[in-house]
């Protein structure tokens, strides 16, 4: 591994400017680490030339005032994002060679700020898994493994090539998307950083819709700061998404401050639940005595509604994927099984062809709980829970500026350990509710377990207020000293 | 509520996805299980709730009624299975 592949981005963007080294030379290193990483599966895509295209941009722009704030700093793109002229699946083989002749605006912002692209990544098919084991494409192979053993882990999901990219040193950051903790939980089991910001912060616009309510993009970066550097280029209003919040930016790089002083850390109570390791809890009551030590006092609070937040997901979800999902129909783009008489017929052989077992199952939920007498039953009695769920955490905004819980309930599993469904939804436990109030989120590596796998601290906080988020993961990260890294043995 | 095969084999036609019987009486335990799992939301009390239009406050955007975009069919039309003429074209459906 190369010197260059372990700096953060704040380090190389420094480093390029100070002319310690070329945006070339960062461009290669990281393209040579992509081509000797393949056993990880975690691109679907290599785009080595768009990435030295970029780098050869930036080093010509170096020593002029106008460089762009990510110019030489080439990331990693979940394979959820259009991008121009290059492959754009969502792990499906229902969209297999789809290019898209257009580009999507958090890649386009990524790019006007000078990033390149060193690859898509690989994925939970649309987005819907916990383990990246339903990425048409095959899983994701963790770079940790446990102590003195060579079992296959998978690095979360569905941002799973995203994580997996970022821990192995083979992405200096990457984009991911969080419907109900798809950047947090991979974060988490790779001892990396990821925040979904407020919904709205990031346009939806060209990223593969799988849940349009609850969907967004955010980065994954090996420290906090970095994740604020990649947020801030990322989101910004955007009028092709009607969703999109018309506020500026922060300067949440500017801002960051790891000075709690005066902010009350909310412990939600009803977060200490069965079967959870004791070393989550532990490392848990660590967290706490870390924000203490920032400055922040402890409340404890009450989210009255939580273990309804799961049932609620798994309601309005595959509702919102049986419809954006029904698109792919075998007319426009992506596949389609010849050989059959009629259009509905096509349609049926297509979708029964392209899509994987456990989107059929969520397009099947989502079908039967919109369909006629099933509808209020279901879906409007989710929405109305899902409107207590945001109500809890408006009135626990009230005692306190962020709350602090476990990122999931286990640290990574064996690839192929989950079979049974509802297990597998089990992991997203503690980053769905968030998801369902729209609120910014994040996790942060705190720690190993005895095994030697990484587990992760979750912030939330309230609507639009990702800089004490920050913040607080800033201050963790600094107390935690997570230095930990998997041993090379890709 | 529970499924019963008929409804799966329903459902999947809804959906637009082709499925064998074997797919269809393996479905029908996993929904039954998963919709059995979700139905824990009938204890919760929402008498006089609101659903939950928006996530994040906000009006919704208007726009001028006015093209603002287009003129680009062979984009459009450059990643269909078949194109024919400037269209797309699909299995005959009138006889």
């Amino acid at each position: 591994m190369s010197e260059l592949t372990v700096k953060s981005i704040a380090e190389l963007r420094d480093g390029l400017r100070a002319g310690e080294f070329s945006a070339r030379e960062v461009a290669e290193s990281y393209n040579a680490a992509v081509a000797a990483a393949r056993s990880l599966n975690a691109y679907t895509v290599e785009t080595p030339g768009d990435a030295l295209a970029a780098a050869d941009a930036a080093d010509k722009a170096r020593g002029t005032a106008d460089l762009p704030p990510l110019a030489g700093i080439p990331l990693g793109i979940k394979d959820l994002f259009a991008t121009r002229g290059v492959d754009t699946t969502a792990g499906s083989r229902i969209l297999k060679g789809f290019k898209p002749p257009y580009e999507s605006t958090v890649t386009a912002n990524l790019r006007k700020a000078g990033a390149g692209m060193l690859g898509k990544l690989n994925m939970d098919e649309f987005a819907m898994g916990s383990s990246n084991e339903t990425s048409a494409y095959g899983p994701v192979i963790s770079p940790w493994r446990r102590k003195g053993s060579n079992v296959g882990l998978t690095p979360g999901g569905s941002s799973g090539g995203s994580a997996a990219a970022v821990a192995a040193g083979i992405a200096p950051g990457v984009t991911g998307t969080d419907t109900g903790g798809s950047i947090r939980q991979p974060a988490a089991f790779v001892g990396i950083c990821g925040i979904k910001p407020t919904y709205g912060r990031c346009s939806r616009w060209g990223v593969v819709a799988f849940a349009s309510s609850l969907d967004q993009a955010g980065p994954m970066a090996k420290t906090v700061r970095d994740c604020a550097i990649l947020l801030e280029a990322m989101a910004g209003f955007d009028p092709k998404d009607s969703t999109s919040l018309d506020l500026p930016v922060p300067q949440w790089e500017k801002n960051l401050s790891s000075d709690l002083s005066g902010k009350r850390v909310g412990i939600p109570k009803e977060y200490r639940i069965d079967g959870v390791p004791s070393e989550i809890n532990a490392l848990w009551d660590r967290g706490i005595e870390w924000l203490k030590d920032a400055g922040a006092t402890p409340v404890e609070i009450s989210l009255p509604h939580t273990k309804y937040a799961l049932p609620t997901y798994y309601i309005i979800a595959p509702a919102e994927a049986s419809s954006n999902l029904a698109r792919y129909d075998g007319v426009r783009y992506g596949l389609r099984v010849e050989g059959v008489k009629t259009l509905d017929d096509m349609y049926a052989a297509t979708r029964a062809d392209g899509f994987g077992a456990e989107v059929k199952r969520r397009i099947m939920i989502g079908t039967y709980v919109l369909s006629a007498g099933f509808y209020d039953a279901y879906f409007t009695k989710a929405q109305k829970v899902r409107a207590l769920i945001k109500q809890d955490f408006a009135k626990a905004f009230e005692q306190c500026d962020l709350i602090l819980t476990p990122t999931a309930p286990s640290a990574a599993f064996g690839i192929g350990e989950t079979t049974d469904p509802l297990a597998m939804y089990l992991n997203d436990v503690f980053a769905v509710p968030a998801s369902l109030a729209g609120l910014p989120a994040m996790s942060v590596p705190g720690g190993l377990d005895g095994q030697g796998l990484p587990l992760g601290l979750h912030l939330i906080g309230n609507e639009l207020d990702e800089q004490t988020v920050l913040n607080a993961g800033f201050a963790i990260e600094e107390r935690a000293g997570f230095t930990a890294r998997p041993d090379r043995w890709w | 509520m529970s499924v019963t095969s008929q409804q799966v084999r329903h459902i999947a036609k809804l959906a637009r996805i082709g499925m064998s019987d074997g797919e269809i009486d393996a479905l029908v335990p996993e929904l039954n299980n998963i919709l059995g799992w979700v139905e824990q939301l009938a204890e919760v009390d929402t008498d006089g709730v609101a659903p939950l239009t928006a996530v994040i406050d906000q009006k919704l955007r208007l726009r001028d009624d006015v093209v603002n975009d287009g003129g680009i069919r062979d984009d459009v039309l450059a990643n269909a299975p078949e194109a024919q003429h400037g269209f797309f074209a699909v299995p005959k459906v009138i006889e």
